[in-house]
C-alpha cells in the first residue's frame, strides 16, 4: 500500500515535535503542582504562567483574560453555562455551531434561537438581526465551522448586537479557526473565545477560553479555585505548556501554511469535483479556511465510501459520528440545504500542516474509483 | 475469503469473528446500529458497540459501525406496531434478519469486496453433492436458531456463514473465555430488542399506534370482561384478560381488534389441527403438497409432526393454535425446509 494520506485534520493534528519536546519534562523531573508553594511547585507555576503569556498573545487577549480548560468542549460549555448562570436570558446561534455550543445552549435555555444559514454555508444575518433583541444575553457563532471550514463575520455580528442587544455577550468557538486565521484580530468582537490545543499540533485534553476583561463568568467546575475561581482542578502542566508551544509554532507558520496548504486543497477538491461526476463542493470556497475540502456525491452512501478508503490508505471523515461511531447526517450539511440523500454521500477531507502533494495524488487517484465503484449496480 | 462479520456485542458473534480468523479468512467486523432509541440489549445500545468493538480490537481486526436506523424503523418497527394494531403478534427478529443482517449487510457486503457474512447464529449450512445449500439446525440443539433464519435463500446462503453452528454454546462460552474476551459471560439478549423491559410493549406501541379497550367474551359471545388494550393481547395468552378466577382457565383463541374484542375460550379451544401461512419461502425447491413435515412454531418450540397441504399445515396431533403473524418452520429432520406467517388462528373451526 502507498504511504497513507491522513485527511481528517479537522478531527485531530499530529503534534508539533517542539510541542511533545517542551511537555515531555514536565511529566519528569518537573512534575510540580503549581498551585503549591514550595520550589517544585514554583517552577511548574512558572512554566504555566509563562505559556499563559503565550497563549494570551497568540489569542490576543491579557493573560488574566486565559482560562485554561480540558479542551474546546469544556472551553464552549463554561462559556455558554457560566456566561447564563450570571446572566440570564435568550441564546442565539448559528444552526451549523458544534454540539459543544447547541447542547450547551439546549441545556440553558428551552429553545435557543437559531439563525439560518445561506447556502454558501454563512450565518444569514438577514436571519439573524430579528433573533437579536433586548432579551438576548449571549450569541454564540463560531468563527470557522468544523465540516464545511466556512468562516463566520464575527464583525458585522458584533455590529447587529451593539444596536439591538448591547447587553448581549458574544462567544466563539474559534476551536477550528487557530490552525487557519488570525484568531486574535478576527475573534477581536468577542468576548468569550474557545480553542482546543489538539487541532493545532497540540496536546488532546487542553484548551482555552479567552474571558475579556470586566466579562464575569460562573465556573462549571468546582473546587480549589484555579484560574481565578472560574476553572478548579489542579493544572495540566504539561498539557497547557503543549498547547503553548504548539499555538507558537502555528502562528510562526500559519501564513506559509494557508498558502501552501490552501493549493493543495485546490487541486484535490477541483480534482475530484472534475473526476466524479454527480459531486459537488458544499459551502463557498471563498469563504472557507484553507484546509477544508467537503464534498457530496449522489448515489452513494459515505459510510461505504470511508471503508473504501480507510482499506486504499485514506483517512477522511463523513457527518458527525454518534455515541456508538455511527454516522449519522450531519446537522450542518442540511443547514447548508443538502437533501438527506445528499448529506448521506458527503465527504470531508480536511488537510492540515503535515498534508503533502504525494497526500493529495492519493486521494485523487483513490477517491474517484471508489466512488464509482459504489455506483455500480449489483 | 475476504468476511464481514456482524457483531452484536454478544458471545456467540464475537466467538463467530475469532474462529473465522482462526480459519486464516480475512475478517472485518462491523455492528448495525439499527434502533437509535432506548434498548435493554439486542444489538444497538451503545454498550453493545463498545463490547463489540472492544472484542474486535482484542482480535485484531478493523470494526466499523453502520447506521441503518432509518431502514430499521422502516422495515421492522413501523411494521411491528402495525402488525400489533391488526391483532397480530409479530415476530421483529425475522424481520431484521430478513432486512437487515441478510438483506441490506449482504449487499453492503458485496459492494465493499467481501465474500460473505457471518453471524453469531446458531444454525449451520451444509452444501449438498449438488451444490445446493441446505440450512440445518445448530449443533446445540438447545441453542438453535435455525428457525430464525428460515428466510434464506440459496443465493443468500451462498454467501452467509454460521461459524458457531458447529459448536455448543458452552463451547462458545469456553473459547470467548480463553480469548479474554470481555463478551465471555454476558447474559443472552432476550425479547424485542427496541422494547425495554422496564417500559414494555405499551409504553413502545402507545405512541405509534392507537390503543382500544375493548371486551372480553366467551364463545357464546357472552361479555365476560374487559381488557385496557386488545392490540396487546396475544391469542393463547392466559393472564391480564380479566376474565376472573373461575375453575376453568381462560385463553384468547382470537384477537379482532376492528371489533375490540378478545374472545377466549377453555384450552380445548384454543387446540387446533391446522394453521394457515402466508408469505412462505424456501430454503430451496418448493415443497410439492401434500408431504410429511415437521413444524415449529416459535423460537424455542418443539416441533411437531404435520403435513404441509399447500398453503395449510395440518398437525398430527392437536395444539395450540399459532398467533397470527408468528412464524412457522418446516424442518425434514435437521434441515429447514422453509416457512411461513400465520395469517389465520383457525380456518377450521371458523
Amino acid at each position: 500500500m502507498n504511504v497513507p494520506a491522513y485527511l481528517d485534520h479537522a478531527a485531530t493534528t499530529p503534534m508539533w515535535p517542539a510541542a511533545v519536546d517542551a511537555m515531555l519534562p514536565y511529566f519528569s523531573e518537573r512534575y510540580g503542582n503549581a498551585s503549591g508553594s514550595h520550589a517544585v511547585a514554583r517552577e511548574a507555576k512558572k512554566a504555566l504562567e509563562e505559556s499563559r503569556d503565550l497563549v494570551a498573545e497568540c489569542l490576543g487577549a491579557q493573560p488574566g483574560e486565559i482560562v485554561f480548560t480540558g479542551g474546546g468542549t469544556e472551553a464552549d460549555n463554561l462559556a455558554i453555562l457560566g456566561r447564563h448562570e450570571l446572566q440570564p436570558g435568550e441564546v442565539v446561534c448559528s444552526a451549523i455551531e458544534h454540539h459543544a455550543v447547541l447542547h450547551a445552549a439546549g441545556e440553558v435555555c428551552a429553545a435557543p434561537r437559531v439563525a439560518s444559514v445561506t447556502s454558501g454555508g454563512v450565518v444569514d444575518l438577514d436571519v439573524l438581526v430579528d433573533l437579536v433583541d433586548s432579551g438576548v444575553s449571549l450569541v454564540s457563532v463560531m468563527l470557522s465551522n468544523n465540516e464545511i471550514g466556512t468562516i463566520q463575520p464575527l464583525d458585522a455580528i458584533r455590529k447587529i448586537m451593539a444596536e439591538r442587544a448591547p447587553q448581549a455577550v458574544l462567544h466563539t468557538d474559534a476551536v477550528q479557526a487557530f490552525p487557519w486565521l488570525d484568531v486574535a484580530s478576527l475573534a477581536r468582537p468577542a468576548e468569550l473565545v474557545a480553542v482546543s490545543a489538539h487541532k493545532f499540533g497540540g496536546p488532546k485534553g487542553v484548551g482555552a477560553l479567552v474571558v475579556r476583561e470586566g466579562v464575569k463568568i460562573a465556573p462549571i467546575v468546582h473546587g480549589g479555585g484555579q484560574e481565578r475561581g472560574r476553572r478548579s482542578g489542579t493544572y495540566n502542566v504539561a498539557g497547557v505548556v503543549g498547547m503553548a508551544a504548539a499555538m507558537q509554532a502555528t502562528v510562526a507558520d500559519r501564513a506559509a501554511t494557508v498558502a501552501r496548504v490552501g493549493a493543495l486543497r485546490d487541486r484535490l477538491a477541483d480534482g475530484l469535483l472534475q473526476a466524479i461526476p454527480d459531486s459537488s463542493e458544499t459551502g463557498d470556497r471563498s469563504s472557507k479556511i484553507a484546509g477544508n475540502c467537503h464534498l457530496s456525491f449522489g448515489g452513494i452512501e459515505s459510510e461505504s465510501l470511508l471503508m473504501l478508503l480507510d482499506a486504499a490508505g485514506v483517512y477522511a471523515a463523513a457527518g458527525s459520528a454518534c455515541q456508538s461511531g455511527a454516522i449519522e447526517p450531519s446537522h450542518v450539511v442540511t443547514a447548508v440545504g443538502l437533501s438527506d440523500a445528499r448529506a448521506l454521500g458527503s465527504l470531508r477531507l480536511s488537510l492540515g500542516v503535515t498534508t503533502t502533494d504525494d497526500d493529495v495524488d492519493l486521494a485523487l487517484s483513490v477517491i474517484p474509483p471508489a466512488v464509482a465503484r459504489l455506483r455500480e449496480p449489483l | 475469503m475476504k468476511i464481514l462479520a456482524a457483531m452484536s456485542g454478544g458471545v456467540d458473534s464475537s466467538v463467530a469473528a475469532a474462529l473465522l480468523i482462526e480459519q486464516g479468512h480475512e475478517v472485518v467486523g462491523v455492528t448495525l446500529k439499527l434502533w437509535g432509541g432506548a434498548s435493554d440489549s439486542g444489538c444497538c445500545s451503545v454498550a453493545d458497540v463498545e463490547d463489540a468493538r472492544r472484542v474486535a480490537q482484542q482480535l485484531g481486526i478493523d470494526h466499523w459501525v453502520l447506521n441503518f436506523v432509518d431502514e430499521f424503523e422502516a422495515a421492522v418497527v413501523t411494521p411491528y406496531a402495525e402488525a400489533h394494531a391488526a391483532g397480530r403478534t409479530p415476530n421483529p427478529c425475522i424481520e431484521c434478519n430478513r432486512h437487515f443482517k441478510f438483506g441490506h449487510l449482504l449487499e453492503r457486503a458485496r459492494k465493499l469486496g467481501f465474500d460473505a457474512v457471518a453471524t453469531g447464529h446458531h444454525a449451520r449450512v451444509a452444501l449438498t453433492p449438488s451444490g445446493r445449500h441446505r440450512l440445518r439446525r445448530g449443533t446445540d440443539r438447545a441453542k438453535d436458531q435455525s428457525y430464525v433464519l428460515h428466510m434464506l435463500t440459496q443465493a443468500e446462503l451462498s454467501r452467509c456463514l454460521f461459524p458457531v453452528g458447529e459448536i455448543t454454546k458452552a463451547e462458545v462460552r469456553a473459547r470467548a473465555m480463553a480469548l479474554g474476551l470481555r463478551t465471555a459471560d454476558k447474559a443472552e439478549s432476550q425479547d424485542v430488542c427496541f422494547v425495554t423491559a422496564s417500559d414494555g410493549r405499551k409504553a413502545f406501541l402507545e405512541p405509534r399506534i392507537a390503543l382500544h379497550a375493548g371486551s372480553v367474551v366467551d364463545r357464546a359471545g357472552v361479555t365476560v370482561g374487559r381488557v385496557e388494550a386488545v392490540e396487546l393481547v396475544t391469542v393463547g395468552q392466559r393472564r391480564g384478560l380479566g376474565a376472573g378466577g373461575g375453575a376453568d382457565k381462560r385463553f384468547a383463541v382470537s384477537v379482532d381488534t376492528s371489533a375490540a374484542t378478545v374472545t377466549v375460550g377453555s384450552l380445548d379451544d384454543l387446540l387446533t389441527d391446522t394453521v394457515e401461512l402466508g408469505q412462505m419461502s424456501w430454503i430451496d425447491a418448493p415443497l410439492i403438497a401434500p408431504a410429511g413435515v415437521e413444524a415449529q412454531c416459535s423460537a424455542h418450540g418443539r416441533p411437531v409432526a404435520a403435513r404441509y397441504e399447500g398453503d395449510i399445515v395440518r398437525f398430527a396431533e392437536r395444539q395450540r393454535r399459532v398467533a397470527p403473524g408468528q412464524s412457522v418452520v418446516l424442518f425434514d429432520g435437521n434441515d429447514v425446509i422453509g416457512g411461513g406467517t400465520a395469517i389465520e388462528a383457525d380456518r377450521s373451526r371458523r
